[in-house]
């Protein structure tokens, strides 16, 4: 038993590292991700996570720190869809869809120039968990407190967002710039993750713990707790299956985290059948995600009823 | 000794949206403790009326106080609730969860709540009968269960002026009366009132009506307001008033 769960970690500093780094990245993520799942973000978190790739391309070509192009990407991403969301009437979505696509697009061809990109271009989308050096595990380690410093300085206003959008106007805080500031930290939060399990796949760890979290919690910060933990165990199975199979750890990290939440997700559909009550949405329930606009609070209404009758947004 | 200022003032205010009136030339005063009720039909422009003064959207032109101030810019004082709060449920919050956020216009970002602030959220609860499902997620409830949630969380506020959105829209009668009691003693420690309805029994007790149709039908006490002819203007019936 020692020799399959714990001899790996001990007798190997690569996945020793790997899992200090896949934890900081569960710890972040759970933290992010808990605000994307719930205020309906992960269109735009995906956009970020694949915008950066020309800011990384130029910064291999330039031979400048990889972190600061990704910076640079993010911000010309977010800024971008904010001037064409506030400058025209395209919604949000077209413009993050357009950035997205367009940031891609542009990240590929610059990476296309050269031959030895190819590596390079892989290593970007899928990370390298198995060389994360001690560099970075202290850049993960102040990511990790930045973003549950923001998270919990602005705790009130972003559950506001989260839940009741309008209460958050009616209540001072200043919508934009909280919407913002939580855009800010999904950004840092794909900024630090991205070389250890890459642009790609740290949507996964974004979106697969605090998925499942929100299956079995009723209070963000037990969600947040429960992503923790969970990305964190998921990381070190993944970790040993990767050792044990012979596969790539970063994939292997984010499919058996995905794959805990297709689990959580039968299980409690299970539980729900046999108990015939719960905790998830119901039937008929429609998924909302609102944000708001220069004229107070818009709601988004996806999915064809509400459980008691009514369409929420709608006028009477 | 000098009389209070007025709780909510609008002054020839037209409000509407992206600086088109949708109603224009309101004017009337609330005073402490006092209620003016919203009644018009769908579209006559209640709720933007009741969003100008929340401050979620800017006033067309002419003047308007809430408490004292420019609308939205006193949090703590005004309690507002949406014709429809949008709650999502992709986290299943308890209701008791729900009712605490109505404190946190006063705790801003740093305030610990206090023993107080859930002293109020209880008082709150258990005013609008939220007690027995308290510990359910909102999701899981009904609509006037959810109705009365949200009225509970404006109440916890604790605000000098409640602005509130048909705020009897799903209630069963014992709900309303729930309702009714719970306004009565807000307006009795001081809370002025500003509520939109269809409802004309809700404009019983009020001291301002402003009956609207896309325009101003009548500013004025229920008596004056709430007569034949306004209401054949306003509904096209005189209804059972």
């Amino acid at each position: 038993m020692y020799d399959a769960l714990i001899a790996p970690f001990v007798d190997n500093q690569f996945l020793e590292r790997a899992l200090y780094a896949g934890v900081l990245v569960a710890w972040c993520c759970a933290v992010v991700g808990s605000f994307v799942v719930l205020r309906g973000l992960a269109f735009v978190a995906d956009a970020l996570a694949h915008g950066v790739l020309p800011g990384i391309a130029t910064a291999v070509l330039l031979g400048v720190p990889v972190v600061l192009g990704a910076a640079v990407g993010t911000v010309v991403m977010m800024g971008g869809v904010a001037v064409i969301t506030r400058r025209s009437r395209l919604s949000s979505d077209t413009a993050i869809g357009l950035f997205f696509a367009g940031m891609l697009a542009v990240g590929v061809m610059i990476t296309s120039r050269a031959r030895s990109f190819t590596g390079d271009l892989t290593r970007i989308l899928f990370g390298e968990l198995l060389g994360v050096d001690a560099s970075e595990l202290w850049w993960q380690a102040i990511a990790v407190v930045f973003v549950g410093g923001v998270a919990w300085t602005c705790r009130r206003p972003f559950l506001l967002l989260c839940i009741e959008p309008e209460l958050a106007a009616t209540s001072g805080f200043r919508v934009r710039l909280y919407e913002t500031l939580m855009l800010v930290i999904v950004a840092v939060a794909i900024i630090a993750s991205f070389q250890s399990v890459g642009t790609l796949l740290v949507f996964g760890m974004l979106l697969a713990p605090a998925s499942t979290a929100a299956l079995v919690t009723r209070r963000l910060g037990a969600m947040m707790l429960v992503a923790a933990v969970l990305g964190s165990v998921c990381t070190y199975a993944g970790l040993l299956v990767s050792y044990h199979a012979d596969l790539a750890a970063g994939a292997s990290v984010v499919a058996v985290a995905v794959g805990v939440f297709l689990a959580t997700f039968a299980g409690v559909e299970i539980r729900d059948a046999v108990t015939g009550g719960g905790i998830g949405i119901p039937p008929g329930a429609v998924q909302r995600h609102a944000h708001t606009h220069d004229d107070g609070a818009h709601v988004h209404v996806h999915g064809a009823e509400h459980p008691h009758g009514h369409v929420p947004g709608e006028r009477r | 000794m000098t009389a209070a200022p007025p709780a909510i003032v609008a002054r020839d205010l037209a409000v509407g949206y992206g600086g088109r009136a949708v109603v224009d030339g309101i004017s009337f005063e609330v005073p402490a403790g006092g209620c003016v009720c919203l009644i018009g039909t769908n579209g006559s422009g209640k709720s933007t009326l009741l969003k100008t003064l929340a401050g979620l959207i800017p006033a067309v032109a002419g003047g308007v106080e809430v408490a004292g101030a420019a609308p939205g810019t006193q949090p703590a004082r005004v309690g507002y609730l949406a014709q429809r709060p949008a709650s999502s449920f992709t986290l299943p919050i308890r209701a008791a969860d729900v009712v605490s956020m109505g404190r946190f216009a006063s705790l801003g970002l740093w305030r610990r709540a206090t023993s107080a602030d859930r002293a109020w959220c209880e008082d709150a609860i258990d005013r609008m009968g939220v007690r027995p499902f308290a510990d359910r997620p909102l999701l899981e409830l009904s609509g006037g269960q959810q109705q009365r949630t949200h009225l509970a969380q404006a109440l916890a506020r604790r605000a000098d002026v409640l602005l509130l959105d048909e705020p009897t829209a799903g209630l069963d009668p014992n709900g309303r009366e729930t309702f009714a009691e719970a306004v009565a003693a807000e307006r009795a420690r001081g809370t002025a009132v500003a509520m939109a309805t269809h409802d004309l029994g809700d404009a019983d007790g009020a001291d301002v009506v402003v009956l609207l149709a896309g325009r101003v039908v009548a500013i004025g006490h229920p008596s004056e307001v709430l007569t034949d002819d306004h209401l054949r203007a306003s509904f096209g019936f005189t209804g059972p008033h």
